[in-house]
């Protein structure tokens, strides 16, 4: 589904900031990999570049067998099949809920309003906010949002999902129904890759753990062996000081 | 921030009193000075004459233009319909009962006054104000589609739109406006009309080279107003929209501008406000808005105190209501 072969990816913010060194992974259909690394290791570089908000500089990024980076590759039709969620939310705080998940239903997938409304209250009942489909996002609290958030992604059928650090702005009381919605969603079989600090999300739901630390992925695995015997050194420290 | 209603004020002390009465004489002050100045050159105040600038009664007279006979006067309404026989045949005139000055059977000669009626019309002032308020008008509409589209073409990643907005808004920005219009009227003008000439095509009126040169003007001010709230829009909100798949375009009309006109309107206003104070310029190329109007109402009347302080008072006028449409936006915008 997602194939990542020999990505770099630098930043000129005045001094050179190497991103991703030399990445490659592969994603298979219905897995969910959970990205995990210190800040500033590349995770979030990483997965924007899989819908290309960031440009890779070098590599190949296939989904579903489209070339990402190629610059003929429709790059629209490629985002409407990759939902993305983010950390900050990103509502439009001009659109009601509903509206939030009609609009690129409705400007992308051409659907009628009818029907856009239709998926809309659905995904609002599968994440729990049916009830709050008139609201405007500044009265929902940060749980609500993000939920509003993924259904808005949702809406757009993708094949992939993307999350990066979906948790990391919110209330710790607010956490557990985000990764609820999130954990249904990995058993209805999608394919997720999810940038991440929960690690018992990653230890529950993840197929894979991929460690990124300086752009480079160090190390990968099933969660159970990730957690309890995890080879490399910088793994090693990075899960005692954040399983502390 | 507006106290709701009934809430107790803080009492005023005796300083904010004093204040208050120390602008009032500040004010007066130089109102007497100046009063007191002009009566000392001998100027004599005529607000009297005055209105008739603003509007004033037109009379209208009809005369005979040849030997005749009135043949007939039929009422219709309040209104008459005098009908003249001469040697050619039948006329009518059409004019208010209380304008006819002729009866059933009268022998007129030509020169002979048959009716005469007043109107009301808009003097000079009247005509100016309309004309100030109409080009300040169609040069912001155009202003603003200007600036719109400079205004996105000035972030965008393409160098061509890139460099010729920036061109453009540092061109407008750097030069006077004076100087704009000359340019406007002069140079383009000249050349548009000679060319227009040599087609046969009926030339351009000096009102819309006046209108082009503050629409361009304005446009330059407005693309900066649009840059600035477009960029205030935070960056996860273009990605969001991007990240579902839709074009730049799409997420530029349902996503970025909706949100970026709420913060634009404001300082909108403000520019269109600037604008009509900035309008009083196209008196030098034969554009009669209301300074020029005025400046051609002192010469026939001599009363150029009252005159230009009027002026000046209309100005404040339509600026002032405009400002307070602003005010009013802005609380709206806020909530």
């Amino acid at each position: 589904m997602i194939d990542v072969r020999n990505v770099f990816k630098t930043f000129w913010l005045p001094h050179e900031l190497k991103a991703l060194v030399d990445v490659s992974v592969s994603i298979a259909p219905g897995e969910v990999v959970v990205v995990i690394g210190p800040s500033g290791s590349g995770k979030s570089t990483l997965l924007r570049c899989l819908n290309r908000l960031e440009t890779a500089d070098s590599g190949h990024i296939f989904i579903d067998g489209i070339d990402v980076l190629d610059p003929r590759t429709n790059i629209n039709k490629v985002r409407a099949e990759v939902g993305m969620v983010f950390q900050s939310f990103n509502l439009f705080p001009h659109k009601n809920v509903l509206d939030n998940i009609t609009l690129a239903q409705k400007v992308v997938r051409k659907r009628s309003r009818a029907e856009a409304r239709e998926r809309a209250q659905a995904l609002l009942r599968k994440v729990g906010i049916q009830e709050k489909s008139a609201a405007y996002p500044d009265q929902l609290s940060g749980g609500q949002q993000q939920r509003v958030a993924i259904a808005r992604a949702l809406a757009m059928d993708p094949k992939v999902m993307l999350f990066d650090e979906p948790t990391s702005a919110l209330d710790p009381e607010m956490i557990g129904e985000v990764l609820e919605v999130m954990k249904n969603l990995a058993r209805e079989g999608m394919t997720m890759v999810v940038v991440t600090h929960e690690m018992g999300f990653a230890r529950e739901v993840a197929d894979r753990v991929v460690f990124m630390d300086a752009g480079s992925i160090v190390e990968a695995g099933p969660p159970e062996h990730f957690f309890s015997h995890p080879t490399h050194g910088r793994t090693k420290l990075f899960l005692s000081q954040i399983l502390k | 921030m507006r106290l709701p209603r009934g809430t107790p004020r803080k009492k005023r002390g005796r300083s904010y009193y004093i204040s208050a009465l120390a602008f009032i004489v500040l004010v007066s002050g130089l109102a007497a000075a100046l009063y007191i100045a002009t009566v000392r050159v001998d100027y004599v105040w005529g607000w009297n004459r005055i209105p008739q600038y603003f509007f004033y009664r037109e009379k209208i007279e009809f005369r005979a233009e040849t030997e005749g006979k009135i043949e007939r006067i039929t009422a219709e309404g309040d209104r008459r319909r005098v009908v003249v026989k001469d040697a050619d045949g039948e006329h009518a005139i059409d004019v208010p009962a209380e304008g006819v000055r002729v009866a059933q059977g009268d022998i007129v000669s030509p020169g002979d006054l048959l009716a005469v009626h007043e109107r009301w019309q808009a003097g000079l002032l009247m005509q100016g104000l309309w004309l100030t308020i109409k080009v300040s008008l169609i040069a912001t509409l155009f202003g603003v589609l200007i600036g719109l589209f400079a205004g996105i073409a000035r972030i965008s990643t393409n160098p061509f739109f890139r460099w010729a907005a920036l061109t453009y808004v540092e061109i407008i920005r750097g030069s006077p406006l004076l100087v704009q219009i000359f340019i406007w009227y002069f140079v383009l003008g000249t050349l548009i009309n000679s060319i227009l000439a040599q087609y046969g095509i009926a030339q351009i009126p000096p009102l819309w080279y006046g209108v082009a040169s503050m629409a361009t003007f304005a446009g330059a001010y407005v693309a900066e107003i649009v840059r600035a709230g477009i960029q205030s829009i935070h960056r996860g909100q273009n990605e969001a929209a991007r990240s579902l798949g839709m074009s730049y375009a799409q997420a530029m009309v349902h996503v970025i501008l909706p949100q970026a006109i709420r913060r634009i309107l404001p300082p909108l206003a403000g520019e269109f406000i600037s604008l009509i104070k900035d309008s009083s310029l196209l008196g030098i190329i034969a554009i009669r808005e209301l300074t020029k109007a005025t400046r051609e109402v002192v010469t026939t009347s001599l009363q150029a105190f009252e005159l230009w302080f009027i002026c000046a008072l209309l100005y404040l006028m339509l600026t002032f209501t405009l400002s307070l449409g602003v005010k009013y936006l802005e609380r709206r915008m806020v909530t």
